[in-house]
């Protein structure tokens, strides 16, 4: 048991069991998301439970360190992985073997990331760093919270940061067209029959995520 | 067809290497690329320069000593073959090829074109076979093999060693030969005994060399002439971690 995380295999479970749990997270995330379209009270209510619900409180440092340990290990993975080549080939034509994405995880995982320090910077910071003391209160079903749809709502009033976020839903989505099966495959839950469909699966959970995320700035632009 | 040859030339292993451009002309379309291969170093003979070192041997695709990486793929422009399979009608007339050796870490440049695979070596002996005393040879039906089991097995010794796969990989990794040898074995009663420890000093052997991790591109499969499936490196993995939780 003790060296398994020092091998190539073991160092790629890391990288699988982190990357599952975020796949996890980010239907719950989009689950919240969705109560946009369905009223601000709603959205409102899911937001406020998220906040002050004590199982989820558990989850949000896990949920950051889920984060750290992926990237950790992306970089010390992608660094080996760089260093068994040390010459490189004058020509390469590997689109014929292989997907782009599949190609430049580590390229995708750095722009999810850059979309998400924005992300953190744009909601999380305000809400929870700085204490939320500028954004109004609602009351909703007796209770009083935030009105963090009304934070939402002025962001996306400005079309640069709808586009941002669309963008960044698009990265996500790149990394996760590849990223679905890749993490079956590592844990070795993977064989000729099941590949075909962990890959209709995981192209059906990609496009979920990525139209998902990408619907709600594009629906704020629309209503203005 | 008259054709550009851009041959990586390099006169050891420690050598720096660079790229020489030949011609080779009136080829026939029906030419195998090592026979083309060797009209240009006839060639360069006539011209007193010294002919292309490249590995080959039996022709016919199952020897696995035929490398290259032609036009930026591994044995050439054409999926599931050899070099030695690859023909130049997979070419245009007047077109400039690029033939460089395979580019690894653990795959040192001996001469030209040639590469040192022992490092595959080197990960069978760490457990790519099974323990057996000598003495009679065994009935030949004594041990019951389920047919889909012997079927998977034998699929996966189809593997030449020719280490396409390494040449493919962006991370030059070794799992699919390596996951060809594991699986080989862990399939068959006879390789079930020591299973775990094979998993374990296989991958152990495969780091030690300098070999990648495995990103899961699939472009393995695709170059490997043997069309060695990615399942194998799923067995792997599930041997391996199966292997060290039970240590
Ligand atoms: C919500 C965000 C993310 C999710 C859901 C996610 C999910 C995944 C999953 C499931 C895998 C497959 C693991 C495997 O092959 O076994 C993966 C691979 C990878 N991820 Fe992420 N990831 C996210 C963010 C990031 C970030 C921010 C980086 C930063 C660099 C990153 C870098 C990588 C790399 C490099 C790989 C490929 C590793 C390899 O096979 O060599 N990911 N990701
Ligand atoms: S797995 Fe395929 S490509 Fe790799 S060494 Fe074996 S035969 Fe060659
Ligand atoms: S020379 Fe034997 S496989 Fe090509």
């Amino acid at each position: 048991m003790s060296s398994i995380f020092s091998a190539s295999i073991g160092k790629k479970l890391i990288m699988s069991i982190s990357g599952l749990f975020l796949i996890v997270f980010l239907l719950v995330h989009l689950g919240i998301n969705l109560l946009m379209l369905v009223s601000a009270d709603a959205y409102n209510a899911g937001a406020h439970f998220m906040a002050t619900n004590p199982a989820i409180k558990i989850m949000e440092p896990l949920l950051a360190l889920g984060f750290v340990i992926h990237i950790l290990y992306a970089t010390i993975l992608t660094l080996q992985n760089q260093k068994a080549r040390p010459e490189n080939y004058s020509t390469v034509n590997q689109s014929e073997s292989s997907t782009w994405p599949s190609r430049n995880m580590y390229v995708l995982g750095g722009l999810v990331l850059t979309f998400l320090v924005i992300h953190i910077i744009n909601f999380y910071w305000k809400i929870k760093v700085l204490g939320g003391h500028d954004i109004p209160s609602v009351i909703v079903d007796g209770v009083e919270m935030h009105d963090t749809y009304w934070l939402v709502a002025g962001l996306f009033k400005f079309w640069w940061f709808d586009v941002i976020y669309v963008i960044g839903a698009i990265f996500l989505g790149l990394h996760l067209s590849h990223a679905f099966w890749s993490a079956f495959q590592t844990l070795g839950l993977s064989n000729i029959v099941w590949r075909k469909r962990l890959h209709v699966i995981g192209q059906i959970y990609t496009y979920l995520i990525a139209i998902g995320f990408a619907i709600i700035p594009i629906y704020f632009l629309i209503t203005g | 067809m008259d054709l550009t040859l851009k041959v990586w030339r390099q006169a050891n292993a420690t050598a720096k290497g660079k790229f020489e451009q030949y011609k080779v002309n009136d080829i026939s379309p029906d030419t195998s690329f090592l026979e083309m291969m060797d009209v240009m170093n006839e060639n360069l003979i006539q011209q007193g320069v010294e002919p292309v070192a490249f590995d080959h041997d039996c022709r016919e695709g199952i020897c696995g000593m035929c490398s290259l990486f032609v036009n930026g793929r591994a044995h050439g422009p054409d999926d599931d073959i050899t070099t030695c399979q690859l023909h130049m009608r997979k070419f245009k007339d007047g077109e400039t090829i690029t033939i460089e050796p395979w580019r690894a870490a653990a795959f040192p440049v001996i001469k030209d074109l040639m590469v040192d695979r022992a490092a595959f070596d080197k990960i069978l002996q760490a457990g790519g076979f099974v323990s057996v005393n000598t003495g009679g040879v065994p009935d030949a039906n004594a041990i019951p093999i389920g047919k889909a089991e012997a079927d998977e097995a034998m699929d996966a010794a189809t593997c030449i060693g020719c280490g396409a796969c390494v040449a493919t990989c962006k991370n030059s990794s070794a799992m699919l030969f390596v996951s060809a040898k594991v699986s080989q074995l862990a399939l068959l009663p006879q390789g079930k005994i020591e299973a775990k420890r094979r998993a374990k000093n296989m991958l152990a052997k495969m780091d030690e060399m300098g070999f990648g991790s495995c990103s899961n591109t699939g472009a393995c499969e695709v170059e490997c002439p043997k069309g060695i499936s990615l399942a194998h490196i799923a067995r792997f993995n599930r041997e391996f971690i199966k292997a060290k939780f039970n240590d």
